[in-house]
């Protein structure tokens, strides 16, 4: 059941290895904290620079992209267990959305 | 809240329908309602063939016909068909993974009611100043031409039944993925729970085009936009990109689940394990993904460049290779089985030359060149009856006689079924197979009449000839049902016999709680292990008898789709000078939506529990069956 809340006691080697990994999660959400930041000051400095548009569209879309994949990963645990349904969902459905798109876009106004 | 079966009078059992979350008896309700809509559907084609009987006749006006075909193929397609399928999901699929109901009960109930008043509007249309009239596709630069109200039904019609659909297809999503019984793995689940599984998919990623489509639709129509207005910068194209982007997986939608029903009938009666069962589920999976790709294969005389049509035509033609892998699985289930020809049997073995007729004319029209002589004629008509009757209607009859057991425990006569198969299967190729030769000699589709020097007269006469042996075959089923209520010889757990999954493991019809203790599962085909092991009571069971939660009933997901049907009057007449009420029907329709959604949400519903003692007071019972008796 999905409410079973029985309690455990944890040996010290499993405490040690939850310890760890915690830690290690934590360097990795501060890690991709900090790339993000970068990413919207590069975002950011590509504007007030004033490069051509036609540079800095595609640019900053990449940049969106990069930012959605690591707020995914790192920040809702798109990798832990359980989730693979959910991502297999979540990459079809964009999948689907960006063939049809992409081909609506061609055809009606290319 | 007793779990006792008791008698009740006629005025206690709608209203146990109305306020019902049981996913069983919202199936019967779907399946009522679409076989009412199947009917009517199925009358208004009769009224087409009598026009097309013989050359120059006058039996429908022009704009009778027009309106005639319309909505023959609106309420085939949305009202008919897809409801009578989710019904059988409900009926069967949350048996066979093992749970007690599907993940959201009120919202399963929300999604059959919006359905139904969605189908309701959208049928009212005939007596409140004319259908729609515009073709079932609704083409934007017709459907903007219409003078009469018939498009704005169909619009506002087919949204809130949409809504219906949407939340039953991501109810069942997180049905197939939260709730299998233990052991129940992703590669154990049954053929129908497959495509039950994949056809939802499709639901939730393919009817949101079709909703924007109507919302623009809506508001072209209602408020002055222009989205598909040319002249005034729209385009009149864009609508036909976002139906078919919808069109095209709804057909998948629709031949899925038609295609779980026959892998379920040719295990049963060959007694055989699902031939390339893995082959099988891929193939399922591959048909959802390239149902998306392949939409503008309906557009290849739109003028969308050389380029567009040879990446659609290859697209469309790939498809035919997940299809085949099916068709030679099933044929190679039959190879070597103890085979029965029993009526669902029977329909499954039509169905296969049936289909794969209607597959090859498929492969014809995706060859683009070939397609601009196609296009348009009688040849397509064809093509999508072959397709659609001879793989989904026939899935869905055969469903009928297979599941009808289990829904309502008693046996349809098997010799009635045979009756109404022969004069159905008999009638469909005599209506269809004709009008591919009436599509070549330049027949164009939709046409109300024709003239008497153009050849088509005999085929003509002959196609409406088969539509009455499949009205026979209706109108036979239609006894069947009678006689096998008025009669009621209850059947046991297992009246095929051979079933192989968890639903035949339970009594028919199932308790409303359908598993005193949830089975736990061992492999594909899970009470057949059980069968062959000897094991008396069909399962093994994964947890000990204790008690069990249940929701409780709401006449809330009526009310809030009555409400949507009253605001959708409100906002069909709002252009109406004449009409001054219609602003405040809109807010009175949508205050009684809002007002039952903010009670729902603020009266907290734990419902209720069985207990230990009630179920085995039940299980002495033999299983309490608070069935539709």
């Amino acid at each position: 059941m999905a409410h079973d809340t029985t309690e455990k006691i944890r040996s010290h080697a499993e405490h040690d290895f939850l310890k760890r990994k915690r830690s290690a999660e934590m360097r990795h959400q501060l890690t991709s904290f900090a790339i993000m930041i970068f990413l919207t000051l590069i975002a950011f400095t590509m504007v007030a620079a004033g490069f051509s548009t036609y540079l800095i569209v595609p640019i900053i879309l990449l940049l969106a992209g990069v930012q959605v994949v690591l707020q995914l990963y790192h920040f809702m645990h798109l990798s832990n267990k359980g989730h693979g349904m959910v991502a297999f969902f979540m990459f079809s459905g964009i999948f689907v959305a960006f063939i049809t798109v992409l081909a609506l876009v061609t055809i009606v106004w290319w | 809240m007793s779990s006792l079966a008791q008698k009740k009078g006629v005025g206690a059992i709608i209203w146990d329908y109305l306020t019902t979350v049981d996913h069983k008896k919202i199936a019967i309700l779907y399946l009522i309602s679409g076989g009412i809509f199947f009917l009517i559907g199925g009358l208004e084609a009769m009224l087409i063939r009598i026009q097309l009987m013989k050359a120059g006749n006058d039996f429908l006006s022009a704009g009778l016909y027009n309106e005639m075909i319309t909505m023959h193929g609106t309420t085939m397609i949305f009202l008919a068909a897809m409801p009578i399928l989710l019904g059988f999901m409900n009926a069967v699929m949350p048996l066979q993974i093992g749970a007690r109901d599907v993940a959201f009960p009120f919202l399963n109930s929300l999604g059959f009611w919006l359905f139904f008043f969605g189908g309701i509007f959208l049928n009212l249309s005939w007596f409140m100043g004319g259908a729609p009239d515009a073709g079932w596709t609704n083409y934007a630069s017709l459907a903007l031409a219409s003078e009469s109200h018939g498009i704005d039904f169909y619009a506002l019609g087919l949204t809130i039944s949409g809504f219906g659909t949407l939340i039953g297809g991501i109810n069942f999503l997180v049905t197939i993925i939260n709730m299998r019984a233990p052991g129940m793995t992703y590669m154990r689940m049954p053929l129908f729970t497959w495509t039950t599984f994949v056809a939802s998919a499709l639901i939730l990623l393919a009817f949101p085009p079709l909703t924007v489509g109507l919302f623009f639709m809506i508001f072209d129509r209602m408020f002055g936009a222009n989205f598909f207005v040319v002249e005034m910068g729209g385009n009149t194209i864009i609508w036909e990109h976002l139906f078919w982007i919808f069109g095209h997986p709804e057909v998948y939608i629709l031949i899925l689940p038609a295609f779980g029903i026959f892998s379920e009938i040719f295990a049963i009666f060959s007694r055989k394990r699902l031939f390339g069962y893995t082959a099988l589920v891929f193939a399922t999976i591959l048909i959802g993904f390239y149902g998306f790709m392949v939409w503008a294969h309906h557009m290849f005389t739109v003028g969308l460049g050389p380029t567009a049509n040879a990446v659609f035509a290859l697209a469309t033609m790939i498809i035919a290779v997940p299809t085949g892998i099916k068709i030679f699985n099933w044929l190679l289930t039959i190879w070597g089985g103890s085979i029965k020809f029993t009526v669902p049997m029977v329909y499954a073995v039509a169905f296969i030359p049936s289909f794969v007729a209607g597959g090859v004319t498929g492969v014809m029209q995706a060859i683009a060149p070939l397609d601009y002589q196609l296009h348009d004629s009688y040849f397509i008509v064809a093509h999508f009856h072959y397709v659609i009757v001879g793989g989904v209607v026939l899935a869905i009859l055969a469903g009928v006689h297979l599941y009808w057991p289990k829904m309502f425990g008693t046996m349809l006569s098997e010799k009635l079924g045979m009756v109404t198969f022969w004069f159905f299967f008999i009638g469909f190729h005599l209506t269809f197979f004709i009008q591919h030769f009436l599509g070549l000699l330049g027949m164009p589709r939709r046409v109300y009449t024709f003239g008497a020097d153009q050849g088509w007269d005999l085929f003509n006469a002959i196609s409406s000839a088969g539509a009455l042996l499949m009205a026979i075959g209706v109108i036979v089923l239609l006894v069947n049902v009678v006689i096998t209520t008025v009669k009621n010889v209850r059947v046991g757990n297992d009246p095929w016999e051979d079933g192989r999954t968890l639903e035949w493991a339970i009594p028919s019809p199932p308790p409303f709680y359908n598993f005193a203790q949830t089975p736990l599962v061992r492999g594909l085909d899970t009470y057949w292990i059980e069968k062959m092991e000897g094991n008396k009571k069909g399962m093994v069971y994964a947890e000990p008898l204790g008690d069990i939660h249940m929701p409780n009933g709401s006449i809330i997901p009526f009310i809030m789709s009555f409400g949507m049907f009253v605001a959708s009057f409100g906002a069909l007449y709002f252009q109406d000078d004449s009409k001054p009420w219609t602003l405040a029907v809109l807010i009175i329709g949508l205050a009684i939506l809002f007002g039952s959604m903010l009670v729902r949400s603020l009266k907290d519903d734990l419902g209720f529990h069985i207990t230990k003692e009630e179920l085995m007071e039940d299980l002495k019972k033999g299983g309490n069956t608070d069935g539709s008796k």
